[in-house]
């Protein structure tokens, strides 16, 4: 059985490189792909980056998707819609680096995408300093 | 009368001259609100429309909308393309298979494509978004029918866009200013003053 997929979209793709690499040492066995800045490497997000890195780790298990913050939400919106309603995929609302970072552990576990979602959700409680 | 193809097409090529011609002033309007990119976003994506208008013959119309909104989509990057993505995406679905497009049809794509834009930024009139001059201009000409005055569309454009200044944004970065956005006019109000002023500009010498 495999893992449920994450895909990290962030205005900058420095940043979701960083983060990439940070939570693969952390769990090799979760697909990871991030679509980061624009089709030019600025600064910004793309429907279509977003839409290939969702196919490029996409399977039975579905796909967790998390995003920094504003306009990404809608460009993640649009890549679900081209890709049909049949999908299994769905958006985190919550922090970028800390809900990927629980989702990643979550679905190590090949926990189900409902469970993934969740872990990456909860976040949104956690006070950092105990 | 009917609106063809080629029009469109001469439509989109200066709205694009526009754009870049304001690219800068556009910016600045976003630089005091926003985080200052709409400009240049908007330029890149409409550069690419420009090299889109060059390959794509004339004919079917929604087919034409239907790469404008591709180009956009993958192009703009800031939140304008996803928002002019989807509102060019919805009058394609009107206009899928028209080779000419009558004042109603025109009038349905762009009731369409106002609905998308609020389902897509999930914004209201009076959030001080480019919402606030589609919905007044839109309800203008689906109101007016056969007695539609481009001057008018145009008045009602740059009044509208002039009126987001009054506004305190409730979306965008620019609701993280609070009432610190008020007397600034909202950057996406005004390029959407551009598309219509534009739109109005070229379906006037064709009547």
């Amino acid at each position: 059985m495999s893992c449920v997929g994450l895909v990290l979209v962030s205005h900058s793709e420095k940043l979701v490189e960083g983060l990439a690499e940070f939570l693969s040492q952390v769990q090799k066995q979760v697909p990871i792909a991030i679509a980061g800045g624009t089709d030019e490497g600025e600064l910004g997000t793309s429907m279509q980056k977003i839409k290939e890195a969702i196919e490029s780790v996409y399977s039975d298990q579905g796909v967790i998707i998390l995003f920094d913050f504003g306009s990404a939400s809608m460009s993640i919106e649009m890549a679900i819609e081209m890709l049909g309603p049949d999908k299994r995929i769905r958006v985190a609302d919550a922090p970028l680096v800390e809900g990927a970072y629980a989702a990643v552990v979550q679905a190590s576990v090949q926990s189900s995408l409902e469970k993934v979602l969740a872990s990456a959700e909860k976040v949104n409680n956690l006070q950092k300093l105990g | 009368m009917d609106f063809t193809c080629g029009q469109i097409k001469s439509w989109l090529l200066n709205l694009s001259k526009l754009i870049q011609e304001k690219k800068e002033e556009l910016s600045l309007y976003d630089q005091a609100i926003g985080d200052g990119d709409h400009g240049i976003n908007l330029a890149r994506g409409f550069k690419e429309v420009e090299q889109l208008l060059k390959e794509t013959e004339d004919g079917d119309i929604g087919a034409l909308f239907q790469r404008v909104s591709l180009a956009l989509l993958s192009k703009v990057g800031g939140a304008s393309g996803p928002l002019y993505g989807t509102a060019f995406l919805k009058m394609a679905a009107v206009c899928k298979g028209k080779k000419a497009l009558s004042l109603q049809e025109w009038g349905l794509a762009l009731t369409e494509a106002l609905n998308g834009l609020k389902m897509r930024g999930k914004a209201e009139p009076g959030d001080k978004t480019m919402i606030d001059v589609w919905e007044p201009v839109v309800d203008y000409m689906v109101r007016a029918g056969q007695d539609l005055s481009w001057q008018k569309v145009k008045d009602i454009a740059v009044q509208s866009m002039e009126k987001t200044k009054e506004l305190q944004a409730r979306k965008g970065r620019a609701s993280f200013l609070g009432e610190r956005s008020i007397g600034h006019v909202d950057p996406g109000a005004v390029s959407s003053c551009y598309l219509f002023q534009t739109l109005a500009d070229q379906l006037q010498k064709g009547e």
